[in-house]
C-alpha cells in the first residue's frame, strides 16, 4: 500500500539509542544472543543433553570390549562386570550395539537433515524468488512429495535392493522430507524480496543468485537454523520407524533394528529390560533433547517469547 | 542526452477474483525529466507516484508505454545494459532504515556497488571517492563508517544512500519519499542537499505527497491523482496559479504555520471511481456549503473507491502474482484513458475535469 | 482546570537500567483546550501521552501527578484505570488505523468495545454513535465493513469516534495525522476540532512532529526536547514568537508553499538529540543551541516569562530578568551550587 507514511515504523519503546528512527538493536543481536543463550534453562537442558549422547556416540564404540555384532557365546545375560548392558538372545553386547546404533542414528539424521536441506532451500529459494510459474510448478512437485506414503515408497524400492546403506536411508529420508523445508524457505523468501534492501540490491547490478545468498539467506539464519535441527530430529526418528519395521540398511546395527530384534524376540514378554529399555531411551532423549534445545533457541531468536 | 522520457506509459493491476476490476495504477503518463532539472511529482496515496519510480528504476514493468533513456528504450536493456543504466539512473526510497540489510555494516552499500563497478580500483582510490562521496553529502567518514545501520539515524542513512548514488557518478536520482520519515531538524539538511546537487546538475524525480517540500526543491512540477496527470508544468506556475480542482484542493488542504485552513468555496469537485469520473455526481462547494463538509465528502467518496480499489489490489497480490494485462481489449483501453491535457498557458498543462 | 499534570516523570526498564523518558513535566490544560504536543521521535512526547492513559509493565511513573477534573489519576495502578479509560481519558493510540483487528466488523469492534467498558445503555450509544458517523460523512455501511475495506483516512477516523464514544474528558490522540494524505489530514483535523466544540471530548492534547498542524489546530503548543518540556505558550505565540532556541530553530526549519530553495535558504539543527540512557547534566539542548553559555550546565527552571508563556532556558530568564529587574528564578540556588 503506497499510503503516506511520516511516521510509519514503530519507535521501540525499550530500545534505548534515541537518534535513530525505526532502529532495532540488530548489530547488538549477536550479544544478546550470547547473552540469553546461555541464560536459557531450555537451551542449556537441551544442548547439554545432546552433547553427552554425542560424546557416548564418539567414545561409546571406542571403549567397547566388543564389536556390535559379534558372537560372545553368553546370551541374554543381565547387565554385569563383563557385558556392561547385558546381551541379547544372540550373544551379541547391547551396550556396543547401544553405542554403535547411537553412531548411526546421528549419521543418518546428519545425511537426511543435510539432503533434505538442500533440496528444500534450493526449491524454496527459487520458488520464492522467481513467483509465477515456476513458483506454481514447484508448489505442485512439492506437494505431490507430501501426498507420496514414503514408508510403501521405501518397501518398494527396498525390495529391488539387496542391500541397503547408511547412505542410501539417509538420502531417502531426505528426499522424502524435503517439502516441508521448502515450503518454509518459499514463505520467508517470497516476503524478504520486495524489501527494499533486496531492491537496492538490484538497484547495485547484483544477479539473483548473488542477492539470495548474501542478502536474503543470511536473515533467515535464525529460522533456516531451527528448521535444521527439526530435521535432523525428525530424520533419526523417521530412521528408527524404518529400522524397526525391518527397511533399514543392511548388516548394522542400529537403534531401531535392536528394538526390532527386541519385539521379535518378545525381550517384553520375558522381561529382558536391558534390551528394549536402552535403545528406546536413548533415541527418545536424543530427540527431546534437540526438540527442548530448539523451543530454547526460538526464545532467543524471538525476543515475544522470553519469559520475562 | 541523458534525458529520460517517459511515453504514455500505463500499469494495470488486474484482480484474480471473480469479481474482477482493473485497478489503473497509472494511465498514461507522459512527462520528460531533462539533465538538470528537478521535477517534483505530488500525489496522494494510489496515484500511482510510487509506481511511477519504479518503472524507472526497473523495478516493476509497465503495462505499455515506453520509458527511453538517451533514447534507446530501458526495456530492451541486457543484463550488462541494465547495468550501465544504474550507472546513471538511481534511486533512494522512504524508509532509510529498510534499505538496509540490517545484519550487515551500513556501509556494505558502497562494497556492493564496489564489487559490481569498481572492480579494478585500488584501495586508496576507493577510499578516496568515498571521502569525496561523502564530503558532498556533508557526512563525516568517522561517523558513518564502520558503524550498523540502527547505529545511523534517519538523515545519515538517507544521505549515505544519496552518497552511493554519487558514487557511481549518476545523471538521474529517483527520490521517493526520501524525506517524510525523518525529522524536522534533520528534513532540511537533505533537502539543502538535494538543492545542491541541482545545482551541480543532477537530475532529480523528487516524488512526494509534500507540496511545500515540492515547491522548495523544484522547476517543474506534475500533480498525479488516480494514476493520470492532472497538472503539470513550471513550479511556480502550478502553486502560484493552481488550474486544476483537484490541484487548489491539495494546496488548500496543506497545513501551514502563518495561515490558517481557508474557508473559501471550491468549485465543483469531481467523484472519480475505478478511474473514470461517476456521471452527474460532484461535490458543490458553493458559498453555503461550509468546505470543511465539502472536502471532507469529497475525500471520503474518492477514499471509498479508492478503498475498493486497494483492497482489489492486494487480495490479488495475496491470492496470487501480478498478471500484466495486455493493452488492446476494450475494457481495459476505457479505463486507461486518462482526462486530455490541454495548454492554459506555456509550461502550464491542465487536465479536463473527469 | 481541567487537567493538570505536575511533576510527572515516567521511565522504562531496560537491560541498562531504568530509562528516563519523561523527566519532570509539568503543564495545565483548560476546559475545552486543544493542546499540541510537539517534538521529534525520542522526545518522549508518545511516553508522556501514553502514561497519562496505560502504563505497560515495562514502564514506571517515577514521580508527579495528573489531575484531570480535580480528580488524581492513579496512573500508576494499571487495574484502578480500567474505569476510568475512554470514559474519563482515551487514546488515539499511533497506527491505531492498522490495530483495528481485522476479523470482526466494525460494528462488531465497537459493540465489543461498549461491552467491555460495562456500558448499559448501549442503544442510546450506537445512536449517539450514527449520528456522529453522519456528521463526519461517514455512512452505516461503515460499520459492516471491515478494517481493510476502509482506506487508512476511513480507519482513522472510525478509530477517532470509537475513543470519543464515551465522551471522554480528556482526549489523547497520538499522531493521528501523520500517515494520512493532505486532504484526509485536514479532514481529521476538523473532525478533531468539530468533536471539541460541540463537546464530545472535553481537553485534547494531540500528540505530533508536525508543527504546521499544530498551528491549525492547537489553541496551545508544549515543545518536548529530550524528555522535558521547552517551551509552552498559546499557538500564536509560539508561532510567532518563538522564546526557545529549539523551538526558533524548528520553526526555521520548515518549509512553507511558495517559498522556494532559490529564495530563502532553510537551515536544520547540527546533531542529534542526547541519549536518554545517560543524559547530559543541565538543559539537554546545550549541544545544539547556538546561545548555550555556562549556566546552561544547570537545568533551567520552566519558568513563566509571560503570562501563559512557560521557557526552560536560561538566555531567555536572564533576558527576561534584566527587562523587569527581577532575579532569575532558581538563580540563588544556582549560584550556590556553582
Amino acid at each position: 500500500m503506497s499510503e503516506s507514511k511520516a511516521a510509519a515504523m514503530p519507535a521501540p519503546i525499550g530500545t534505548v539509542p534515541v537518534g535513530p528512527i525505526g532502529g532495532t538493536t540488530v548489530g547488538r543481536k549477536h550479544n544478546d544472543f550470547i547473552y540469553y543463550g546461555l541464560r536459557n534453562k531450555k537451551l542449556i537442558f537441551g544442548l547439554g543433553l545432546e552433547l553427552l549422547l554425542v560424546l557416548f556416540a564418539i567414545i561409546g564404540p571406542m571403549i567397547a570390549k566388543y564389536g556390535p555384532q559379534d558372537f560372545t557365546g553368553a546370551q541374554l545375560q543381565h547387565p554385569n562386570g563383563t557385558y556392561w548392558l547385558g546381551t541379547n538372545t544372540l550373544g551379541q553386547d547391547i551396550f556396543s550395539q547401544l553405542a554403535n546404533g547411537i553412531r548411526e542414528s546421528y549419521l543418518i539424521g546428519a545425511l537426511g537433515a543435510v539432503s533434505a536441506a538442500v533440496v528444500g532451500m534450493a526449491l524454496g529459494f527459487t520458488a520464492g524468488w522467481r513467483g509465477g510459474i515456476l513458483d506454481e510448478i514447484l508448489q505442485m512437485i512439492t506437494n505431490i512429495i507430501v501426498m507420496l506414503p514414503s514408508l510403501v515408497l521405501l518397501v518398494v524400492i527396498g525390495s529391488y535392493m539387496t542391500s541397503k546403506s547408511i547412505l542410501f536411508e539417509g538420502i531417502f529420508i531426505g528426499l522424502t522430507t524435503w517439502p516441508w523445508v521448502a515450503r518454509a524457505v518459499r514463505a520467508q523468501t517470497f516476503s524478504l524480496r520486495s524489501r527494499e534492501f533486496v531492491e537496492m540490491a538490484k538497484l547495485s547490478g547484483k544477479r539473483p543468485v548473488q542477492i539470495i545468498v548474501k542478502d536474503i539467506a543470511p536473515n533467515m539464519a535464525s529460522y533456516l537454523f531451527l528448521v535444521v535441527i527439526l530435521l535432523f530430529g525428525s530424520s533419526m526418528l523417521i530412521a528408527a520407524s524404518y529400522d524397526f519395521l525391518g527397511l533399514g540398511p543392511t548388516g548394522t546395527v542400529s537403534l531401531g533394528t535392536m528394538m526390532n530384534q527386541a519385539q521379535s524376540e518378545a525381550a517384553l514378554l520375558y522381561h529382558e529390560w536391558w534390551w528394549f529399555i536402552p535403545p528406546g531411551a536413548v533415541l527418545t532423549a536424543m530427540v527431546v533433547a534437540l526438540l527442548v534445545a530448539n523451543v530454547g533457541l526460538d526464545e532467543i531468536f524471538n525476543p515475544k517469547l522470553r519469559e520475562q | 542526452m541523458s534525458t529520460i522520457k517517459v511515453d504514455q506509459v500505463s500499469k494495470l493491476y488486474r484482480a484474480t477474483s471473480r469479481s474482477g476490476g482493473l485497478t489503473p495504477a497509472l494511465r498514461k503518463v507522459s512527462f520528460e525529466l531533462p539533465p538538470g532539472e528537478v521535477i517534483a511529482l505530488i500525489g496522494e496515496s494510489g496515484s500511482g507516484k510510487t509506481t511511477i519510480g519504479k518503472i524507472l528504476l526497473r523495478l516493476v514493468q509497465p503495462t505499455s508505454g515506453t520509458v527511453t533513456f538517451d533514447g534507446k528504450d530501458i526495456a530492451t536493456y541486457s543484463q550488462r545494459g541494465l547495468r550501465e543504466y544504474y550507472r546513471q539512473v538511481q534511486g533512494v526510497f522512504q524508509d532509510p532504515f529498510s534499505s538496509y540489510n540490517p545484519i550487515y555494516r551500513a556501509d556494505r552499500v558502497f562494497d556492493m556497488v564496489r564489487d559490481v563497478y569498481f572492480k579494478g580500483v585500488s584501495d586508496s582510490d576507493w577510499s578516496a571517492r568515498i571521502e569525496a562521496a561523502l564530503d558532498a553529502v556533508a557526512l563525516n567518514p568517522g561517523d558513518v563508517l564502520g558503524k550498523y545501520p540502527h547505529q545511523l539515524s534517519g538523515g545519515q542513512q538517507q544521505r549515505l544512500l544519496i552518497a552511493r548514488a554519487l558514487l557511481l557518478d549518476v545523471k538521474v536520482l529517483i527520490a521517493d519519499e526520501i524525506i517524510s520519515m525523518l525529522d524536522a531538524s534533520t528534513r532540511v539538511d537533505v533537502l539543502n542537499l538535494l538543492v545542491k546537487l541541482k545545482r551541480q546538475g543532477l537530475a532529480i524525480l523528487f516524488i512526494t505527497h509534500d507540496l511545500s517540500l515540492g515547491n522548495y526543491v523544484s522547476d517543474r512540477t506534475i500533480i498525479l491523482r488516480h494514476g493520470a496527470i492532472v497538472e503539470m508544468g513550471g513550479t511556480e506556475k502550478i502553486f502560484g496559479n493552481p488550474q486544476h480542482e483537484y490541484t487548489k484542493m491539495l494546496l488548500s488542504a496543506v497545513p501551514e504555520l502563518h495561515k490558517k485552513w481557508q474557508h473559501s468555496p471550491l468549485g465543483p469537485v469531481a467523484v472519480v471511481a475505478n478511474g473514470a469520473a461517476v456521471a452527474g455526481q460532484t461535490i458543490d462547494g458553493g458559498p453555503n456549503v461550509p468546505v470543511a463538509t465539502a472536502l471532507t465528502q469529497a475525500s471520503l467518496v474518492d477514499e471509498l473507491t479508492h478503498a475498493e480499489q486497494v483492497v482489489k489490489r492486494d487480495l490479488r497480490a495475496v491470492l496470487g502474482g501480478t498478471r500484466a494485462v495486455a493493452s488492446g481489449k476494450s475494457q481495459v483501453a476505457m479505463a486507461l484513458e486518462p482526462p486530455t491535457l490541454r495548454e492554459f498557458e506555456p509550461d502550464h498543462l491542465v487536465a479536463d475535469p473527469e | 482546570m481541567s487537567v493538570n499534570v505536575a511533576n510527572l516523570s515516567v521511565a522504562y526498564r531496560s537491560r541498562r537500567g531504568d530509562v528516563t523518558a519523561v523527566d519532570n513535566v509539568s503543564f495545565t490544560l483548560a476546559d475545552g483546550e486543544i493542546m499540541g504536543l510537539a517534538g521529534e521521535s525520542g522526545s518522549g512526547k508518545s511516553t508522556l501521552g501514553n502514561a497519562l492513559i496505560y502504563l505497560d509493565q515495562r514502564m514506571k511513573a517515577t514521580g508527579g501527578t495528573v489531575t484531570v477534573d480535580g480528580r488524581e489519576l492513579p496512573i500508576a495502578d494499571t487495574r484502578a484505570m480500567r474505569p476510568l479509560r475512554m470514559t474519563e481519558v482515551s487514546l488515539v493510540p499511533q497506527y491505531a488505523m492498522s490495530a483495528l483487528t481485522p476479523t470482526r466488523k466494525i460494528g462488531q469492534l465497537i459493540t465489543d468495545l461498549l461491552k467491555s467498558h460495562h456500558v448499559k445503555d448501549t442503544r442510546e450509544v450506537l445512536t449517539e454513535m450514527q449520528r456522529r458517523l453522519e456528521l463526519i460523512g461517514l455512512t452505516e455501511g461503515v460499520l459492516s465493513k471491515y478494517s481493510f475495506e476502509l482506506s487508512g483516512g476511513m480507519r482513522q477516523r472510525v478509530t477517532i469516534i470509537m475513543s470519543t464514544l464515551l465522551n471522554p474528558s480528556l482526549l489523547i490522540a497520538d499522531e493521528v495525522t501523520s500517515a494520512l494524505d493532505v486532504s484526509t489530514q485536514r479532514a481529521v483535523g476538523e473532525m478533531l476540532l468539530e468533536f471539541r466544540d460541540r463537546g464530545y471530548v472535553k481537553s485534547v492534547i494531540a500528540i505530533t512532529h508536525d508543527l504546521s498542524i499544530l498551528a491549525q489546530i492547537a489553541d496551545s503548543i508544549a515543545i518536548m526536547y529530550a524528555g522535558r518540556l521547552a517551551e509552552k505558550a498559546s499557538t500564536e505565540a509560539i508561532v510567532n514568537e518563538p522564546l526557545h532556541p529549539y523551538t526558533q530553530a524548528l520553526i526555521a526549519s520548515l518549509p512553507e508553499v511558495g517559498v522556494r530553495a532559490d529564495q530563502v535558504t532553510l537551515t536544520g539543527i547540527p546533531g542529534r538529540p542526547p541519549s536518554l540512557a545517560d543524559p547530559p547534566p543541565g538543559c539537554r539542548f546545550r549541544d545544539r543551541c547556538p546561545f548555550a553559555f555556562d549556566r546552561c550546565t544547570q537545568t533551567p527552571p520552566f519558568e513563566e516569562i509571560k503570562p501563559g508563556h512557560h521557557v526552560a532556558c536560561w538566555k531567555v530568564s536572564q533576558e527576561r530578568a534584566a527587562a523587569s529587574g527581577r532575579p532569575v528564578v532558581g538563580q540563588a540556588a544556582a549560584e550556590h551550587a556553582v
